[in-house]
């Protein structure tokens, strides 16, 4: 796969591996994502999914491979800022050692964050006993004022920084139409609410790409097409390259532009919706191979 | 509950069924007793014989089963049935209450009144009322701190008692060799708490719920026996003496012995000892007072958010970006620092100081108050020291059963309040023109 010098994606994966221990989770794993696409990663259950989210969301730090987010200012190779192990090339090259020195120390999952990516999770993980308004602004952490003495003599400065941190997440809030559960425990919330909630708190890192795992699973068909809508809205107004995985076929036939699918830890499919929908290898993964071949005889 | 229970206020209790009820559960609670108390209360041991005293045991059974069985009649009359109800329904409110600042304001006039009676007490009360007072206050100070670690950041921390005894030993070693007055130590021992409050969130970054309540157990304990071992440096078990405190080189002691001017001769009045306590009692309201406006803005600075949302989930703490060693370590530190502001109070008022008073009871006393309070709510926090340390001086003459007592009341929480005395409040926001 070889993109574009000029405009490459936002971002790429090649070569990803994944071991636990003697299981081959994931094998030569690659695709890209265009900015501004809505992309969707499927696949039957346990084909490594949640395991390609968690290893570009820094979860998991990858075996082999590479992932690089190209931001307009520099590419980032989100495995590198995890945090490294030394390697023995390292004692004779002190600018690498120096690196991997500083990502050892400093790096990790919220690096990746900072970066540009931020993502949900497939069991959603709010700060359930912290009212809504204030899970967004824990999201806002990194934007803040956060001068332990300019808080405790409450400056202007700090001031200023949590009125702008309180109107993002009012902002935030309506877009999602949870304006009303503002002050409400977050654990309160039902459940269709705590999704969204999840995903306003996910867009208050002010991410570049959004990773959501699974955002439709637990919801009414009503549900399903509003946040089908929500999704597109974001990618449209607010600017936010999209990356989901789905079980929901019909919601990811009609809102995503590429499909990337795994089966078994490897890409068996790659592109747009109506060519993964008809190549063989998705429906056999999906149907199994006796089912395919009674289509063809 | 039996199938009476079901039963509604509205239709007939089948009283018949309820009499049956009870006479069964008040017969297995006989039983019961009799089993639990038999060998305990009924066997006692007389010189070499064993002697038989079965109806000791019997009364006792015979009293709860007469028990069990009016509670079980109560149960189901209808004023209990009520009762019932009315407890089940508190213990389904979720646990955390939202406020308006509106509601917040209405409290400062009560906070007012509070600060008053607290500046005037000490002048009225007695020397050991006012060391009861000051005892008190340094629980509160421990409390505080110690809300940081396992209240707000959710990090269970059984040797918290370490940080004050680097406070404690930080004001008297310091006056040993380095000549450091009173209020020099404060901010260097607090600093040096803060420090070791590094040292030991280090390790322990990885740790969670129970491994890190036993690491940090063992990080308390090996402090003590440092100190009780370093003989050299600490003077071990014999203890060190720490210096008394001075108001602008005004000393308060019958005649200088630093070199200053004692505080009567200065302002020309007689000596009186309740003065340095009195002294010390207004210095510490004064650093309570000021680590409780701080405590309160760290709650709602991003800092104190980030510690909060570390307890309800650190997964999703990383996933916002949030670097979770670094608020970790934060929450460790803050605490630290304020265990060992308590402990300068420690050693100043109590002149001497020694390892006994820094073993493991204190740190589950400390933890305690804790959870007592309420865990995360200042006021519950301040509440619970005063009454943990207050009421066993109130109730000297039942002293043997302190810490059965103790035990019960935890129990007794657990079943009422497990969330704590008073349940931990969250600030409700308002954005002007934005939310209607």
């Amino acid at each position: 796969m070889i993109g574009d010098p000029i405009h490459p994606p936002l971002l790429e994966v090649a070569g990803l591996t994944m071991r636990f221990g003697g299981i081959l989770a994931l094998n030569d794993v690659g695709f890209e994502v265009r900015h501004g696409s809505i992309s969707a990663l499927i696949g039957p259950n346990g084909a490594g999914k949640t395991t390609v989210f968690n290893c570009l969301t820094g979860f998991y730090k990858a075996t082999e491979g590479r992932i690089a987010l190209h931001t307009p200012r520099a590419a980032i190779d989100l495995i590198q800022i995890l945090g490294q192990p030394f390697q023995a090339s390292d004692l004779v090259n002190p600018a690498t050692f120096a690196n991997r020195l500083y990502y050892k120390m400093f790096g990790g999952t919220h690096r990746v964050t900072r970066a540009g990516v931020a993502r949900t999770f497939q069991n959603v993980r709010l700060f359930k006993e912290m009212t809504a308004i204030e899970n967004l602004l824990v999201a806002q952490h990194l934007q803040l004022n956060r001068n332990l003495v300019a808080g405790l003599l409450q400056t202007a400065a700090y001031r200023q920084s949590e009125r702008d941190a309180l109107e993002r997440a009012y902002a935030w809030l309506k877009v999602f139409g949870l304006a009303e559960d503002a002050n409400r425990l977050a654990g309160e919330l039902p459940y269709g609410h705590q999704r969204r909630l999840e995903i306003a708190r996910a867009m208050c890192t002010g991410p570049r790409l959004l990773c959501l795992d699974e955002p439709a699973a637990g919801l009414n068909p009503r549900e399903t097409e509003q946040l089908s809508e929500l999704i597109r809205q974001l990618r449209d107004e607010h600017g936010v390259t999209i990356l989901l995985i789905e079980h929901d076929m019909g919601l990811v036939m009609r809102l995503s532009e590429h499909i990337v699918v795994l089966d078994y830890g490897e890409v068996i499919a790659d592109g747009d919706p109506h060519t993964v929908a008809h190549h063989p290898a998705v429906l056999a993964a999906y149907l199994g191979t006796d089912a395919v071949n009674d289509d063809e005889s | 509950m039996p199938p009476v229970a079901a039963a509604s206020s509205t239709t007939r209790v089948h009283w018949s069924l309820v009499f049956r009820q009870a006479v069964l559960e008040a017969t297995a609670a006989f039983a019961l007793a009799l089993l639990l108390f038999g060998p305990i209360v009924g066997l006692v041991l007389d010189g070499y014989q064993v002697r038989n005293e079965l109806q000791r045991p019997l009364l006792i059974a015979a009293i709860i089963a007469a028990g069990r069985f009016l509670v079980t009649l109560a149960m189901h009359a209808p004023t209990g049935q009520a009762a019932l109800e009315r407890f089940n329904a508190r213990r389904r409110q979720p646990g955390v209450l939202v406020v308006n600042a509106s509601e917040s304001d209405r409290q400062r006039w009560w906070l007012l009144a509070i600060v008053a009676v607290s500046l005037t007490l000490p002048f009225l009360a007695s020397k050991y009322w006012l060391t009861v007072l000051i005892q008190a206050m340094i629980y509160v100070l421990l409390g505080l701190g110690l809300n940081i670690v396992v209240g707000l950041a959710g990090l269970l921390d059984l040797g918290y008692v370490a940080f004050y005894a680097v406070g404690a030993y930080g004001l008297a070693l310091g006056a040993q060799y380095l000549d450091l007055g009173f209020w020099s130590a404060l901010p260097l021992a607090a600093m040096l708490a803060a420090l070791f409050g590094g040292v030991l969130g280090f390790p322990v970054l990885r740790m969670h719920g129970d491994y890190l309540a036993i690491v940090t157990l063992g990080f308390g304990e090996i402090i003590r026996l440092v100190l009780n071992n370093w003989l050299e440096f600490t003077g071990g078990p014999n203890g060190v003496s720490a210096p008394a405190p001075q108001l602008f080189g005004l000393e308060f002691t019958r005649t200088a012995k630093d070199g200053g001017v004692p505080f009567h001769e200065y302002f020309q009045i007689s000596y009186d000892p309740l003065h340095r306590f009195i002294f010390i009692y207004l210095a510490l309201f004064l650093i309570v007072c000021l680590m409780v406006v701080v405590v309160t803005r760290l709650r709602n600075m991003p800092v104190g958010r980030a510690w909060e949302a570390l307890r309800e989930d650190e997964i999703a703490c990383r996933a916002l970006g949030i670097n979770h060693v670094l608020v970790k370590l934060s929450a460790f530190m803050m605490g630290a620092m304020v265990g060992g502001i308590a402990g300068v109070f420690f050693a100043t008022y109590q002149g001497f100081i020694n390892p006994t008073s820094f073993n493991f009871f204190e740190s589950a006393l400390i933890v305690a108050i804790v959870v007592l309070g309420g865990l995360g709510s200042t006021t519950g926090v301040i509440v619970a020291a005063l009454v943990l340390t207050i009421l066993p001086e109130l109730l000297r003459a039942f002293a043997d059963y302190r810490v059965f007592a103790f035990g019960v009341l935890m129990v007794l929480m657990m079943i009422w309040r497990p969330r704590g005395l008073i349940r931990p409040r969250r600030r409700a926001f308002e954005v002007k023109g934005l939310c209607r």
